[in-house]
């Protein structure tokens, strides 16, 4: 009989969970070491010779052959891979050429003032982008859908640096309403420096933590810019795509379903249909973040923010190949542990999902 | 003494390639009865249901020359005016429950809403109604049910848990789209006999859309056999076998004779239908 066909999935819905965490754990490890082979394999093919890069020209075959034991570049290939995956599953992603120093630490000390903008131009993001797609689908071709499509194209066909620019001088310029370039101004960044602990590496957070609450205000003033620019790229990705996922759920028949029950307008729109919307929005969020994270170079260049594109970008600059792979692999790690983050949430939140 | 009266509804859908008429001309009057509709697929039988509660989404449109429901001019009532009437008045079993429920949501969520929504009953009475509703439908386990997602139930479940849904807030007018057409027969009976006592008790009107002639000529008391968005005839239930119009005898021959000894009726053969 039809009761009987009732699936046991309900109950154990948090234990399937888990199960599913622990794969996608193992996925993201596979991935992780897939993508240190590509850099391991483009480490040993560019023409950089890194014991010459380390020594110079004028080296004697002696201190040649000792750097290449010290680097383990006498051993077989495959040991070496071997190293090279333990040192990385480690925190060693080798030493800058240019400044000697681990990238490891180089890199935690760029890759917080890119998280702190991207994740603030992302809130910003959505919470533009969701709300003015999701109006635009409800009355589509309406004055206020036309609008929001405009925005949206602009968003898409500006030069950013152009953008960037335009920004800096008018509201910096101009009115003086935000902070320069950079992200705090000279005396604030000496304070923070000898009177902040860095907990995380991220100002506001850290600033907070501290009770600097000027300090804050500061960087406050220079990150906002910045962010803004970002979150309008993000928000004209966002509200496209909300709106185009937004239409197509209206379309569907639980939508007449919830009216028949004489559900409001606004109940339809704001619970029925956007529960169903935030199914596909979850990756296109986690798209647009880890596509900032990753580094936007041309912003970080504009306002002389110190992030991870920098980094990368000027360490390619000088050949130094130690730090390009390194974050080429932070870059990659973070790809990955946000396409498992909202791998999880998808899950969460459709329980259709396997 | 009418309930809902309706003359001459048009549904139009405008589309690229010009207006597409789903609904040519329909009229009749419905009582505190039961009245079947038949016809085959895309006659027009889902959007005729649709048009009472005004639920044509454009493209598509709704005409009229008069289309009332206790009093109630539809065709004049403002939205919220007829946000009122939905769901309390007038309700509507949807055609196919694998759509028509919300997938992301919990089937409890779904019936208890409008409860909570409308009627700002607490948790503990509305989860009892809707337990009792789910009961009504010969639901067997309702606490599990109620905590499943709608991709959990089968077919024949699915729509015990859309006609509960229906049922809840006890409508006047119930719409009920092709609502047995996944249940076997002890279930359909059952079913059927609960809105049989509710038009009889209650004085329910119930508009009841299906395939199934046998089951329409058995079940209802007045049919509408629709054709190409026209109503081509309209015979008292019990004299819908013997119907003339040649459209409907051609219906008609589409079910297996009597007399043989064999096992349950097929019925209307519904696959090349539904299989779009
Ligand atoms: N969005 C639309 N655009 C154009 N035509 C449409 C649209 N929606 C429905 N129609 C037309 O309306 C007609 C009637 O459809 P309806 O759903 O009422 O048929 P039905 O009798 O309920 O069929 P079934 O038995 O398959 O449920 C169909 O022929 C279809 O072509
Ligand atoms: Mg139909």
């Amino acid at each position: 009989m039809a009761d009987t066909d009732l699936n046991d999935a309900a109950p154990s819905r948090v234990t399937r969970l888990a199960k599913q965490a622990g794969g996608t754990v193992f996925t993201l490890l596979i991935t992780f070491i897939g993508l240190l082979a590509v850099t391991f394999f483009i480490s040993r093919v560019v023409p950089t010779d890194p014991v010459m890069s380390i020594l110079g020209e004028r080296a004697t075959q002696a201190q040649i052959d000792e750097t290449r034991t010290a680097l383990g570049l006498d051993r077989p290939m495959w040991e070496q891979f071997g190293i090279y995956v333990w040192d990385a599953l480690h925190g060693d992603l080798g030493t800058s050429i240019r400044t000697k120093e681990p990238v490891i630490d180089e890199i935690a000390r760029y890759f917080p003032a890119t998280l702190e903008l991207s994740t603030i131009a992302t809130i910003i993001g959505m919470l533009i982008g969701v709300p003015a797609g999701i109006l635009a689908a409800t009355k589509p071709g309406s004055l206020f859908d036309q609008i929001v499509r405009l925005v949206g194209l602009m968003g898409y066909s500006m030069p950013v640096f152009w953008l960037g620019l335009m920004g800096l001088l008018i509201f910096y310029g101009q009115l003086g309403w935000v902070g320069g370039p950079g992200r705090l101004d000279a005396a604030y960044d000496m304070m923070m420096q000898f009177e902040v602990e860095p907990y995380t590496g991220m100002i506001l957070v850290d600033t907070l933590l501290n009770g600097r609450w000027d300090i804050f205000q500061n960087a406050l003033s220079h990150i906002i810019l910045p962010a803004a620019l970002l979150g309008y790229l993000s928000m004209a990705y966002i509200s496209r795509m909300t709106r185009s996922f937004m239409m197509n759920e209206l379309g569907q028949e639980y939508i007449t379903t919830a009216r028949v029950k004489g559900m409001p307008e606004g109940r339809v729109i704001w619970v029925h249909a956007l529960k169903n919307v935030m199914v596909p929005l979850i990756t296109v969020v986690a798209l647009s973040y880890s596509f900032l994270l990753e580094g936007a170079v041309l912003t970080e260049t504009i306002f002389a923010w110190p992030g991870l594109g920098r980094y990368i970008t000027d360490a390619l600059l000088v050949a130094d190949m130690p730090a390009v792979l390194g974050g080429t692999i932070v870059v990659g790690a973070v790809y990955i542990g946000i396409n498992m983050f909202s791998d999880l949430l998808y899950r969460l939140v459709d329980p259709r999902a396997k | 003494m009418t309930l809902l009266s309706v003359r001459n509804l048009r549904v139009t859908f405008d589309t690229e390639t010009g207006p597409v008429e789903a609904v040519r001309g329909v009229s009749f009057d419905l009582g505190r009865e039961r009245l079947g509709i038949v016809g085959e697929s895309g006659s027009g039988k889902t959007m005729t249901g649709r048009s009472m509660l005004r639920l044509i989404r454009p493209p598509g449109r709704i005409e009229a020359d008069a289309m009332t429901f206790d009093g109630t001019d539809l065709m004049a009532a403002t939205e919220t005016q007829m946000r009122a009437l939905r769901g309390p008045r007038m309700a509507m079993v949807m055609q196919d429950p694998k759509y028509s429920l919300n997938p992301v949501m919990k089937v409890g969520a779904q019936l208890m809403e409008g409860l909570h929504q409308r009627d700002r009953v607490g948790r503990t009475e509305a989860y009892a109604k809707a337990v009792a509703a789910l009961n009504a439908v010969q639901i067997r386990d309702p606490e599990r049910v109620m905590e499943a997602y709608p991709h959990e139930l089968s077919g024949g479940m699915g729509q015990r848990v859309m006609i509960a849904m229906m049922l809840i807030p006890n409508p006047d007018l119930l719409i009920a789209d092709e609502p047995t057409s996944a249940l076997d027969v002890t279930v359909q009976a059952e079913v059927l006999s609960i809105l049989d006592g509710l038009v009889r008790d209650r004085g329910m009107g119930l508009i009841f859309i299906s395939h199934d002639l046998r089951l329409v000529a058995r079940f209802c008391d007045r049919v509408l056999v629709m054709y190409k968005g026209r109503v081509v005839e309209e015979v008292a239930a019990r004299d819908l076998l013997n119907a003339r119009h040649p459209y409907t005898q051609g219906l008609l021959n589409c079910l297996p004779r009597i007399g043989g000894n064999r096992g349950p009726l097929p019925g209307l053969d519904r696959t090349a239908e539904w299989a779009r």
